[in-house]
Formats: C-alpha cells, structure tokens, sequence
C-alpha cells in the first residue's frame, strides 16, 4: 500500500466516525507537549556536554577535575575546580547532617504527635518557608547570619562555608518535612495499633513501627535535600564569600553553582568554556542524585 | 463576551509585542561593544542620545579587552574600554578618544578609625602583606578584604592601579557593588572598593596620599586611583554618521551632566 492509499483509507474512516479524528487529534497535541518536555532535557543534556567537554579536554580532565587552584583571569590562567567540587560536597553533607534530623523529628511531631490546630499551623509556616526566594535567604543571611558568625566565633569574616551550611540547611528543611511527613502519614494505622495492642507505649511504635514502614519515603526526602542544597546558587553566593579556596569551615569558599554563576556575566573565551565545564560537572552531581532517587523508588515499590 | 475581551486583550498585546520589535530595527543604529565598568555611563548617554536623534545605541557589555578587538575585527562602531590603550593597539591602526574618568574609592567601615592610606599601603593590605589595621594604624583587629568577582571592570581597574593583578588575598568576592558595601558596612574590619558614585554615606570612604576621591581631584590627577574610560576607534576608517554623531555627542559639553549622573567624571 503506497502512502496516498493509505491517506485515502485514513480520510474515508474519519469520515464514517468524526469522533476519531477529534480523539487523535488530542492525542497528537498532547504527544508534542510531552515531547517538547522531553526535547527540553535532551537540549540541555546535549549543550552542556557540547559546550562543556572542549575546555576539559583543553586543560585535561585530571588538572581540571583535581586542580587544587583556579585564577580564571590570571595572567597564566589555572582552571582546577577540586576546591568548587569539595565545597559542594562539603556544604551540601554539612546542610544534610544538620537539616535533616531537624526535619525528621518535625515530621515525626507533626505527623504523630501535633495537636490539629498546632498542625495546621506548622504546614502552613514550612509552606511560607518553602516558597521564600532564595535571595532573601542569601539576603538574611548575609546581614544578620554572617556578622553572628563573626561575633559568635570570633573570626575576621563571617562569610564562610559554615554560613552557607546554615543557610542551606534551612532551605532544605520545607523539602525533607513535607516530604517525609506524607510518607509517615501513609503508614496504615493498623501497623502502629498491632503494635500498641503489643504494650508498645505511642513513642516506641512512631519510632520502631511507623518509622521503619515510611523509610523510603524518608530516604527520598533526603535525596531531594540534597538535590536542593547542591543545585543553590543565589542564597550562597551571598553568604558564602565565594573565594576559591579549599574548604574550611570558617573560611571563603566557592561552590560549584557560583563558581558558574559569580563568572558568567563577564567572562570569555576558555573561562567561559570552562565555566560550562563546571556546569556539566554539576549536572553529573543532579543526574547521579536523580539515579540514586530513582533506584530508591523502584526498591520501594518491589518490597 | 468575557472570552472575547479577553482573547483581544491577548492579541493586543502580542500586536504591541511585535510592534516595538519592528520599530526598533527599522531605525539607524551605533553598536558599542567592550567594558562593563562603562555600562552605567553608555547607557545613559545612549538613551539621551536615542530621545535627541531617535538613532538606537547598542551595547554589549563584553570586557575592555574583547571591546577592543570587536573594533579591530569590525564588528562593533565604537569599542568601550576602562584602561587607556597599549601602544601596540594603537599601532595596529587603533584611536582611543576619553570620554570620561572613573574614579574607586577605598571604603571601609565607619567604626575604623583609619582615615588616610597611601597607594603603596592598600597594595599591601590587598597583597595580604599586612593583615592588622594596627600596622596602617587603626585598631588591632584582622584585616578582611572585600573585592569583586574575576572578570569585574572594577577589579581590573583596581587591581591595575594599585599593580595587585592576580596577588590579592580576597576574604570575600562579590558580585555587585552594593553587595561589597553591605559586606563593609557589616563588618568593622573590612576593606572593599567601588566605583566613586556608588559610594554613599553608610561607610567611610578613606583618603588616598591625603586625597579625598572627589569630581574635583579625579580631574585634576591628585587622586590617584582612577582610570579613564574610553571609546576606542579605527584611526584610518572613518565612523558611519550615526556613529560619528554619537561619538561627537559624547565629548559635548551637553553629555556631560548625563555622565555625571552617571557617575563618572566628565573631562569638560
């Protein structure tokens, strides 16, 4: 059958049922607008690793990636980002260590134990702080958060990676309670009154029964913090001094996402190539995060 | 009815949308290419120039050092540059013109009581040679040096000035002028610099070899951290005449309350 044929078969059978073609003409729209999604990371994907992989290359994927130094605009330019993927590292474990218990034992009170009313209230505080812009985050940090630092511990500057831990570690906070609070409230009750009818008292059953059943839940919403917390550029880039030094807790650091963000607007040429190279090194961090939240789903659904 | 009020208002403004795209290239055009320090300065002189003569200005705000080599390759009108041209630049057949002079005033916060630093002093400050205010004879407290991000015209302009390319010893880079005075507004030890008319009140601007930055000694040289800024030509190729006008527009005397308000110096 050559291709008018068909087209004539495909006309005849519109005809005899309008319907159809209304029918194929939703999927046919709503098929681009998934497509166009999909074109979007498959764009993105294939820019960065374009844009990206020439600078690598040109410094040498082991000086690029384990470079202790980087002077972009020095006379005899050095382009190491160690110090950018540490920091990241660092930054984003210190925001977890800190944030994350916070946010659990949050869930655990808010899910088990909070009276309605307070509940109610709470959710609709971590949803304010969730919908803050990360400006004013850098914005408060920067005037309040960095000179405490410097009064508290006594050194010269307070625009620190500690700074930029505190900072993220509340942003993550709205992520890993709304998250892991769903998943707490999705354990049927009759885990938690098998247990009580056991003689458990309410604390060891939220802790030993209710817990143990939402941990992938909890796991996810770890995950997404840290999704959260590496992707932050704007709210660090104020509090954290962005100096590219190796990290310490009290001194000037830079991140991966402002080392690309504090560089962008004035650079050129194997700079600007390199800052994609960053970029592509950062989207290798989401994506391995993104595989982690994945396989964790999967795990999940098979147990 | 409401759909349809509704539907018009949308095509309106898409109607409006691509009006002011079609209006905007229809005209005469000048593209300056080159240092972002100039930007406050050219876009200011672009849009009175654009309400005088309807001639559109465009600026891509690239770095001196990219500015100048559009011109060379022909591909911008008139090349924006911080620093006053080599000699080889101006032997390979280019012309620089100063519009303007820019000067950085050394800020640090009020509660210091260092008023006066000279040249050599603030290098060292920055070199990381000194780090106590004792030794420039302020309190014994540590040193914080606030600067701005690799690439920024006012880094390069300081940092060539005070000949610390490449050597300073930053606490904190930032990424706007009014991110570095917060920054020494917020803390007692810090020293940060900035372009003169972004300066205000909220911190103490210190005095270079006992010269107060100001319009006045900018001009006359007594202030030695300043720089010029300059628009960059081919010497033997003469300018479109949108161009030129632009250009003579700018050395005028009527651009010169423009370029104040711009925060630079202007020369007449």
């Amino acid at each position: 059958m050559n291709l008018n044929e068909r087209m004539r078969v495909l006309v005849s059978g519109y005809k005899a049922n309008p319907k159809r073609l209304v029918e194929d003409l939703i999927h046919f729209i709503f098929l681009i607008l998934g497509l166009i999604t999909v074109g979007c990371v498959l764009i993105i994907t294939i820019y960065l690793i374009i844009s990206g992989l020439p600078a690598i290359i040109e410094i040498g994927p082991i000086d690029f990636l384990f470079g202790t130094r980087w002077a972009s605009t020095a006379a005899e330019p050095s382009y190491g980002i160690l110090p950018f993927i540490l920091t990241s590292i660092y930054g984003t474990a210190g925001a977890i260590i800190i944030g994350v218990p916070i946010g659990f034992f949050v869930a655990v009170y808010l899910a088990k134990m909070a009276p309605k009313k307070f509940k109610d209230t709470m959710q609709l505080c971590v949803g304010v702080l969730a919908g803050i812009p990360s400006v004013i985050y850098g914005l408060v940090g920067m005037t309040v958060l960095v000179p405490a630092i410097r009064n508290i511990f006594g050194v010269p500057d307070g625009a620190s990676l500690l700074a930029a831990i505190i900072v993220l570690a509340v942003m993550i906070l709205p992520s890993v309670i709304n998250v892991s609070l769903s998943s707490l409230e999705a354990v049927p009750h009759e885990y938690e009154e098998a247990s009580l009818s056991l003689g458990a008292t309410n604390t060891e059953t939220y802790f030993k029964v209710t817990v143990p059943a939402a941990k992938s839940g909890i796991f996810t919403a770890i995950v997404l913090g840290i999704g959260r917390a590496i992707g932050e550029a704007m709210a660090i880039m104020m509090v954290a001094g962005n100096v590219a030094n190796m990290p310490s807790l009290f001194s000037s650091v830079r991140f991966l996402t402002t080392a690309v963000a504090s560089e962008m607007s004035y650079s050129s040429g194997l700079q600007r190539q390199a800052l994609f190279s960053i970029a592509l090194v950062l989207f290798l961090f989401i994506m391995l995060i993104n595989a982690i939240l994945n396989f964790i789903k999967t795990r999940s659904q098979k147990i | 009815m409401k759909k349809i009020l509704v539907a018009l208002l949308v095509a309106l403004c898409a109607c409006s949308l691509f009006a002011q795209g079609s209006t905007e290239s229809a005209s005469q055009s000048v593209s300056t290419d080159g240092s972002t320090s100039m930007e406050s300065v050219v876009l200011s002189l672009a849009e009175v120039f654009e309400e005088n003569t309807g001639i559109v200005v465009t600026y891509n705000p690239t770095g001196s050092g990219s500015g100048i080599t559009a011109v060379q390759e022909g591909r911008a009108d008139i090349g924006l540059s911080s620093r006053a041209l080599h000699d080889d630049e101006v032997a390979s057949g280019l012309t620089g013109t100063t519009v303007a002079l820019d000067g950085i005033a050394i800020i640090v916060n009020t509660a210091n009581p260092v008023a006066d630093l000279t040249v050599d002093q603030i290098a060292a400050l920055y070199t990381g040679e000194i780090t106590n205010w004792s030794e420039v004879g302020g309190n014994d407290a540590p040193v914080v040096l606030i600067g701005r991000e690799a690439g920024s015209g006012t880094r390069d302009g300081f940092e060539s000035i005070t000949g610390t390319e490449d050597a300073c010893a930053y606490n904190q880079e930032l990424t706007s002028t009014g991110a570095v005075i917060t920054a020494v507004l917020s803390n007692p030890n810090a020293i940060g610099y900035a372009s003169l008319s972004a300066v205000d009140e909220t911190v103490k601007t210190v005095l270079v070899n006992g010269v107060a930055p100001s319009e006045a000694t900018v001009l006359s040289g007594e202030y030695q951290i300043q720089r010029p800024f300059v628009f960059v030509t081919k010497t033997d190729t003469a300018l479109s005449e949108a161009a030129q006008q632009f250009f003579d527009f700018a050395l005028s005397a009527d651009a010169s309350d423009v370029i104040a308000d711009a925060g630079a110096v202007p020369l007449v």
